[in-house]
């Protein structure tokens, strides 16, 4: 039986992965995902889990472990933030090459400097071409949900690649709302055993061999292969899920986009903010809706370009900068998506929300009126930021 | 039961032939007796930092040994390997996996002195502190030999590098060598040991038996020669391994359970300079004027020694 509940983003993952009990959690703490292992570490100590937790000297290790724990055959996770997925960098592109399916709990929480522990999306945008999927969360339930659906969709045999289950620091990991948990034996049921094909432990095999020229550039392409296969499963899991719970997932979500002049494209809990913006502007009588892109990794471009067909203008939100003077990374995969798509509209991108700069109803109500406005005057300013003083 | 080098010698190689490294490597030497402390029957985990050894025993699509192995990067072998033995813990537990049918299973992780010393040093300090039930191998050849013989925190004092080249302003590397096997011990650890190739491997054999069965953490660190990087004639391994020991610049020791265990004592400590002079890095030393220096790398050879002296009483 489900049940109700009010819980913290990090309570609720780590909630998800009590359920789940995974073989091994390597971790470091880092503000803001410190309290997963926390929580995780507690149920180790009390029995409600058999999971070996390894409490490694730095985020470097936790990934190098979980390498080692999941080559070994074991289901493995860890969590992070920030400059410990930065910390973590060079291995994320190992546990990918290696066709590792772990799991990390990233919490989004700016890069260093200035140092700072709020919320925004620089840590994992950065990583966005590791060779990770990447599920991004609205709401602490989207977080929990993610998190259940996490090892069905990296260990599935077409895919074996590590995932990412974002959400976005203090704003949903450390913020209480109400919550759906699965009971137990669904979770236990859905989410399965753990029986790789192959392991250390298991076969005489080796893991991370040197390959020169002749073989790299193979490995590279069945790696990119696998991650286009993740697209299918990502659905299939999601639709699977939400027949077991009422809540269905795909790549994104559509919110009133039917009948849309204007809209935004966003990703992570700011959507909850721009879907009040939407509902106000809608009793306006504008034509308004919002994409939010639950799946960074692999792109759904065609799909969401598709969405975006009827469009006159289009706000693209990052909640990164990245420093190349026109796009933030959502910005240029929309943008691309739409160029590929022979679709052409006005498209502005903003960068938001930067260190846990807030963001309000009326900033995007802000965003919407300009996107109103470059409708009616066109524009070559595309490039802006939103709430900034400057 | 008594050592029976025959015995040893005759057990299954695990680094089969064929792989990529130099003829009279020293690494290859450690790795292959290291091996050969494994139970007939029993099976490994081997792990490897980045280096020569990785490059050379694991180029795709080959492998050269006869267990399970992993390479994952430079700086982390003691972390990967940390994972793997977690792995064990938790599918044992688990009932995921039964040792009853495929007899022990050990862990066993090797890397050079770059891997080690230097890049790797956080990785493997917290592995150790950890107290998983591992041995980490340093073989120890004193350079970053595959990247083209850099000096490291193990190079040997006034050793001529690529990074600490001899000149008109320069000796070679001016600092002394990191003592790692003491950083290591004093990690409280079960078991430290220090080695290298003596005539019968009596010595390597036993320790790394001992390191591979002492439940918890194990470091061996094995001084490995390398005829390039140390620039002399290959056939001549042996003999500088034996003037490494009798010159007490690489003393032969163990650390069980905290207590300094002196393994061999020379009965007549030879000078310094008959290591130094064997060994092409070493050459400068030996020119008109620069007798000092050899008196400052003597002094802090007995200086060591000394400690290490106390230490063990």
């Amino acid at each position: 039986m489900a049940k109700r509940d009010r819980l913290s983003g990090n309570e609720a993952v780590a909630e998800a992965l009590r359920q789940i009990n995974p073989d091994v959690m390597p971790a470091f703490p880092i503000t803001p995902s410190t309290e997963i292992p926390q929580y995780f570490s507690k149920y180790c100590a009390d029995g409600k889990v058999d999971t070996e937790f390894i409490p490694v000297e730095s985020e470097h290790s936790a990934m190098s472990a979980a390498i080692g724990a999941e080559s070994a055959g074991a289901r493995t996770v860890s969590a992070t933030s920030s400059a410990g997925m930065a910390y973590m960098w060079e291995e994320l592109y190992l546990a990918s090459a290696n066709r590792l399916p772990l799991a990390l709990a990233l919490v989004n929480r700016a890069l260093s400097g200035p140092i700072n522990i709020n919320c925004d999306h620089s840590d994992s945008m950065g990583a966005r071409d590791a060779g990770w999927i990447q599920l991004y969360a609205e709401t602490n339930q989207e977080a929990y949900d993610n998190m259940v659906q996490a090892y069905r969709i990296a260990e599935h045999k077409d895919v074996r690649l590590p995932i990412m289950i974002c959400q976005d620091g203090f704003i949903t990991s450390h913020a209480v709302q109400n919550i759906m948990l699965m009971d137990d034996a669904e979770v236990k049921g859905f989410v399965g055993e753990y029986e790789p094909e192959h392991s250390l432990l298991k076969d005489t095999m080796a893991v991370g061999p040197y390959s020169v020229s002749n073989y790299y550039m193979e490995a590279r392409r069945a790696q990119m292969e696998a991650l286009r296969n993740a697209k299918a499963v990502v659905k299939a899991v999601g639709e699977e899920f939400g027949e077991l719970t009422g809540r269905k997932y795909g790549w994104f979500e559509e919110y009133c986009m039917e009948d849309a002049e204007v809209a935004i494209v966003i990703i992570g809990s700011a959507a909850g903010t721009a879907k009040d913006a939407v509902d106000r502007l809608r009793k306006e009588g504008k034509k308004v809706g919002l994409i939010k892109v639950r799946m960074f990794r692999p792109f759904p471009g065609t799909e969401i370009a598709e969405a975006l067909k009827n469009v006159k203008a289009v706000g693209l939100m990052d909640r990164t900068e990245s420093f190349n003077d026109c796009c933030g990374p959502l910005g240029a995969e929309v943008t691309a998506a739409l160029f590929r798509a022979k679709k052409q509209c006005e498209m502005i991108n903003w960068v938001y929300g930067l260190g846990g700069r807030d963001v309000r109803v009326e900033d995007i109500e802000k965003v919407f009126a300009d996107l109103y406005d470059a409708v009616e005057n066109g524009t070559n300013d595309t490039y802006r930021y939103l709430g900034v003083r400057e | 039961m008594a050592y029976n080098f025959k015995e040893v010698m005759s057990r299954p190689e695990r680094l089969a032939p064929g792989h990529r490294m130099c003829a009279g490597c020293g690494g290859t030497i450690a790795v292959r007796n290291v091996l050969r402390g494994l139970h007939e029957g029993d099976k490994a985990v081997i792990g490897n930092a980045t280096g020569c050894l990785e490059v050379s025993t694991f180029t795709y699509p080959y492998v050269a040994y006869e267990d399970s192995y992993i390479h994952n990067a430079f700086e982390n072998a003691g972390a990967t390997m940390a994972g793997v033995e977690g792995a064990y813990n938790a599918l044992r537990r688990k009932g995921k996996y039964n040792e009853k049918e495929k007899g022990q299973t050990k862990f066993i992780t090797f890397g050079g002195d770059g891997g080690t010393y230097d890049i790797g040093f956080q990785s493997l300090s917290g592995a150790m502190e950890r107290n998983h039930d591992m041995v980490y191998v340093c073989y120890d050849n004193g350079a970053y030999m595959n990247t083209g013989i850099q000096r490291s925190s193990a190079t040997p004092m006034f050793a001529d590098t690529t990074t600490t080249p001899v000149g008109t302003e320069s000796n070679g590397k001016p600092q002394n060598r990191k003592d790692l096997a003491t950083i290591i011990a004093a990690h409280d650890i079960p078991y430290v040991g220090q080695t290298t190739f003596t005539t019968n491997f009596k010595d390597l054999h036993t320790k790394a038996e001992k390191a591979i069965y002492t439940p918890g953490a194990a470091f061996l660190n094995i001084m490995a020669p390398c005829p390039r990087g140390w620039r002399y004639n290959t056939p001549d391994i042996m003999e500088i391994c034996r003037l490494g020991i009798e010159t007490c610049y690489w003393p032969l020791f163990e650390v069980i359970d905290g207590k300094w265990i002196l393994n061999y004592e020379p009965k007549n400590k030879l000078p310094i300079e008959d290591w130094l002079k064997k060994q092409g890095r070493f050459k400068h030393l030996f020119q008109k004027g620069n007798e000092y220096l050899i008196e400052a790398f003597q002094k802090e050879v007995d200086r060591r020694w000394e400690d290490l002296l106390n230490k063990c009483n």
